[in-house]
């Protein structure tokens, strides 16, 4: 990987000699580097959305694990005597690291926004519901809902875990697709530059039998190609990486009350990732263009 | 130097040329002829790689050509030196450095007083800076001459050397020929201008080989 970087730096330092012999090439120059700008816009993005989304699925792990609701629904004569049962379970419980039952006002609080305010709690069978902090070891769901049900009939254990998991599982779907954009944008980048590099050659076929009849090697005939088109792909990826990222640190940030849903952005070091796209635009064109290269030489004796 | 042994060559089915079995020694002079269509250009593309033999064997410089990888050949035609029918410039590059085209190539730097040297022998001095497609026939050829001595080749390989040009140009491209000639080069030139090879036979011993029904034949001192 370090030999390739250093043949890549070498052959964009030196050689304009070399790079002289090829005759300037105009608008398809300018071609080439907006399409490797957009690509490494594009893959901005697709590097913020992979990031983003590892986030999301950590932080909907994360603040839905360490929690579970105990729900009675119970006649209302035996509602304060189950409620007594349950919470004495639950402090006996391992893995429990406190347990509370919600008063009437909180209840309300929650289904307010449901239902609007002056629901008349009181009078509705309203289930009565316990709030479980998990220690960090957590509980034993199983053994719990067994214990429940042989004490307290009407008591229900939810350990949130049917809600994070199609969470989670959407979260790391959108991650591999956001990655799988990132290959396709990859492949895309070194199918440009192979067809961009195969026009050049074919309108530089003169340049290259004269070339070639006067004893150059095909290595000598296809750096004046490589090092054109690697340069190009990296100016534009530079500059296609410094827009996106600029874009990306514009969006407006996700409020407090879309924190659940976490903003599409780079955080801390992740600002480092999208700085790795002009390297890897170079050593796609790089190859691209040198397997074109060779592959179209070798049809010239 | 360059060596034919029972060479057969031909496209797309039909022979061109066969049972060819020639050795170009150092300091030779040969002349090519033979009607148009009869494989001249072919022969001289036989000598230097470009087309590769249908049957028998080519050796350049001790090295069949068969073996030779792509570099090879590349590196044994630094010693070949070719004047081609179309001369086959880079039009973008300014005369000079197109004369200095192969020492570039083979990542050598030209040294300035050999190149004035060079362009003074063909009369292109003046010219050093100006692009090929504003040359006349006769000034290109005498640059494609340069060119082709530029590495001083074993080889000079010719292809109508003078087929645009005057008389008086052609004598002169002539004498540059021979002199490189005398300097102990082998010069083969492709042509069918029998009076150019006459004015050759009288300043240098040149053999005249001529192509007839697909055979080269060594042409008798009859003309």
């Amino acid at each position: 990987m370090s030999a390739l970087l250093a043949r890549i730096a070498a052959l964009l330092g030196g050689d304009a000699r070399a790079d002289r012999v090829v005759p300037p090439s105009g608008a398809t120059a300018w071609l080439t580097l907006f399409t490797a700008a957009a690509m490494a816009f594009l893959a901005v993005f697709a590097l913020a959305l992979a990031l983003a989304t590892g986030r999301l699925a950590d932080r909907w792990s994360g603040a839905l694990a360490a929690t579970a609701t105990v729900r009675i629904s119970a006649p209302a004569e035996q509602m304060a005597v189950q409620t007594r049962r349950v919470l004495d379970i639950l402090a006996v419980t391992p893995g429990v690291a406190s347990a509370r039952a919600l008063d009437p006002a909180e209840t309300q609080r929650l289904l307010e926004p449901w239902f609007g305010p002056g629901l008349p709690v009181d009078s509705l069978p309203i289930p009565q519901l316990i709030e479980v902090s998990e220690t960090p070891e957590g509980i034993d769901p199983e053994g719990l809902r067994l214990r429940l049900v042989a004490e307290a009939p009407g008591a229900l254990l939810d350990d949130h875990r049917r809600w994070r998991r199609p969470l989670v599982a959407a979260a790391d779907r959108i991650r591999m697709l956001g990655l799988l954009s990132l290959l396709l944008i990859g492949g895309a980048t070194a199918a440009m530059i192979t067809l961009a590099a195969r026009a050049a050659l074919a309108a530089n076929d003169r340049v290259i039998r004269v070339l070639r009849l006067i004893g150059a090697r095909d290595a000598y005939i296809a750096r004046a190609f490589v090092r054109r088109f690697t340069l190009r792909a990296v100016v534009g990826a530079v500059a296609g990486t410094a827009a996106g990222m600029v874009a990306v640190a514009l969006l407006p940030a996700a409020a407090d009350e879309g924190g659940f849903l976490t903003g599409l952005g780079f955080q801390g070091m992740g600002w480092l990732w999208p700085l790795a796209i002009p390297p890897l635009a170079g050593i796609v064109a790089f190859w691209a263009t040198r397997v074109a290269a060779l592959g179209e030489l070798r049809k010239v004796q | 130097m360059i060596a034919f042994e029972n060479v057969a060559h031909g496209y797309g089915g039909g022979a061109l040329l066969g049972e060819v079995t020639l050795t170009l020694a150092p300091g030779s002079f040969h002349f090519l002829t033979g009607p148009s269509g009869a494989g001249k250009t072919t022969f001289l593309k036989l000598c230097y790689g470009e087309l590769a033999p249908d049957a028998g064997r080519i050796t350049l410089f001790g090295q069949p050509l068969g073996a030779m990888s792509r570099d090879d050949l590349a590196r044994q035609r630094r010693r070949i030196g070719i004047v081609h029918q179309d001369c086959q410039f880079i039009d973008h590059l300014a005369l000079a450095e197109n004369v200095a085209l192969p020492l570039i190539v083979a990542g050598r730097a030209p040294d300035k007083a050999e190149m004035s040297e060079l362009l003074a022998w063909v009369g292109l001095s003046r010219h050093a800076d100006a692009l090929p497609p504003s040359l006349s026939g006769g000034e290109r050829q005498r640059a494609a001459l340069a060119r082709a001595v530029m590495m001083s080749p074993d080889v000079v390989l010719a292809d109508e050397p003078t087929g645009n040009l005057d008389w008086e140009m052609s004598l002169r491209l002539l004498t540059l020929l021979v002199e490189l000639n005398r300097m102990g080069k082998a010069v083969v030139i492709a042509t069918h201008d029998l009076n150019l090879i006459r004015a050759a036979k009288a300043q240098v011993a040149a053999r005249v080989l001529r192509i007839k029904d697909q055979r080269l034949q060594l042409a008798g001192a009859d003309l």
